[in-house]
C-alpha cells in the first residue's frame, strides 16, 4: 500500500467520515482507505435510510455513500441529507459509473464519484478536491455536470 | 452469441480481479455450454433483462473466497458460509457494475436484479436460451469462473417467430 499525507480539516483536526454500503465488505475496505489518510471513522450504516439518521447524529465531514442499497439508494438519501444540510460534502462510490447515475448523483447534491474497485489514490485525490485543499482536482463527473447545466 | 455482449464482462471482471485482488490476472481459455451449469464452488448468478437478457455467474472455491475477502478486508477473516456469500457477492456487484456502465454507455436500457447465490448441490437450469460462454480468470487469489449467457432482445424474438407452427 502506498502512503499518503495525513488530510485534515481546516482546524487540523482529523476529517470524519460516514460510510455507507450495504456490503459489510466495502465499508471495511473503505474505512482501511480513509484511516490511511488519517481520517476517523463517525459512523456507519448499510442503507440511505440508515445514512440519513446517522448523519443527523454524527454531522461528519464527509459521507462515502454507496448507490445500490436496499430500503433507501444512495441517490434519494443524498437529496434528502443535502436538502436538511446544504452543505454536505458527499461522494458516491459505486460500481455502477454510467453517465445518468454518475449525474442524477451530482444533481442531487453529491460533490464527486468514484467507481469501484476503489483505488487508495484516487479516493485520496478525490477528497483532497471536495476537502477543498486542491482546486485543480475537478474531475469528469463535475466536468461533465457543469456542462449539462450550461 | 454476441461476443459484443459477452466482451465487457470478461473485460470488467478482469479489471476488477486486478485491481482488487492486487495482482495480474490470465484469462483461460473459453468454452461453449448448452448444459445446466455445475458449480465449482459457491456461485452468484444475476439475471439481466431488457434490450440485453441473459444471465451471469460467478462461481469460486471457498478457500479462493476466503482468500479473496482478506484482500479486500486487509485482515484475517472468519471462516464461515456468511463470509464467503458475503465476498462472492460483493465480487459479482463490482463485476456486473462495472459491466453494465461499459454497456449502459454503448446505449443498451436493462434491469439487474440481485445476485443470487447457489451453495447447495443444484445444478443450474439451463434451456434453449443458455448458450453460454465459460471462462476461468486466474487471479493471485486462485481461480474464478464466469458462466456468461447473454442475447439481444431483439435477435431473441426473430428466433422465436422463426420457429415454424406445428398444425
Amino acid at each position: 500500500m502506498p502512503s499518503f499525507a495525513t488530510l485534515l480539516r481546516k482546524d487540523t483536526q482529523p476529517v470524519r467520515y460516514l460510510v455507507v454500503d450495504d456490503s459489510v465488505f466495502a465499508r471495511k475496505n473503505i474505512i482501511k482507505m480513509v484511516q490511511m489518510f488519517g481520517g476517523e471513522i463517525a459512523g456507519e450504516a448499510g442503507d440511505g435510510l440508515t445514512a440519513i439518521a446517522e448523519y443527523n447524529r454524527t454531522k461528519p465531514d464527509i459521507v462515502l455513500m454507496d448507490i445500490t442499497m436496499p430500503q433507501m439508494e444512495g441517490i434519494e438519501a443524498v437529496e434528502r441529507i443535502v436538502r436538511q444540510h446544504p452543505d454536505a460534502r458527499i461522494v458516491m462510490v459505486s460500481s455502477v459509473g454510467y453517465q445518468e447515475n454518475i449525474l442524477a448523483a451530482l444533481q442531487k447534491g453529491a460533490k464527486h464519484f468514484v467507481q469501484k474497485p476503489v483505488k487508495p489514490e484516487v479516493l485520496y485525490e478525490i477528497l483532497r478536491y471536495v476537502l477543498g485543499d486542491e482546486p485543480a482536482l475537478a474531475g469528469a463527473p463535475v466536468a461533465l455536470a457543469e456542462e449539462q447545466h450550461s | 452469441m454476441r461476443m459484443d455482449l459477452i466482451q465487457p464482462f470478461i473485460n470488467a471482471a478482469d479489471a476488477v480481479f486486478a485491481e482488487a485482488l492486487q495482482g495480474p490476472t490470465k484469462i483461460g481459455d473459453f468454452s461453449m455450454e448448452e448444459e445446466a451449469y455445475h458449480r465449482k464452488g459457491v456461485a452468484a448468478l444475476i439475471v439481466i433483462k431488457g434490450d440485453i437478457e441473459g444471465r451471469i455467474i460467478l462461481d469460486l472455491a471457498p478457500d479462493v473466497a476466503l482468500k479473496v475477502a482478506a484482500m479486500l478486508t486487509g485482515a484475517e477473516v472468519v471462516d464461515s458460509e456468511q463470509t464467503v456469500r458475503e465476498t462472492v457477492c460483493e465480487l459479482a456487484n463490482m463485476v456486473i457494475g462495472n459491466s453494465v456502465t461499459l454497456l449502459n454507455d454503448q446505449g443498451y436500457r436493462f434491469k439487474v436484479f440481485p445476485p443470487e447465490i447457489h451453495i447447495n448441490d443444484q445444478g443450474l437450469a439451463g434451456s434453449r436460451d443458455t448458450e453460454a460462454m465459460v471462462l476461468g480468470i486466474e487471479t493471485t487469489c486462485g481461480n474464478i469462473f464466469l458462466n456468461i449467457a447473454m442475447h439481444h432482445l431483439s435477435r431473441r424474438r426473430r428466433e422465436r417467430d422463426a420457429v415454424p407452427s406445428v398444425s
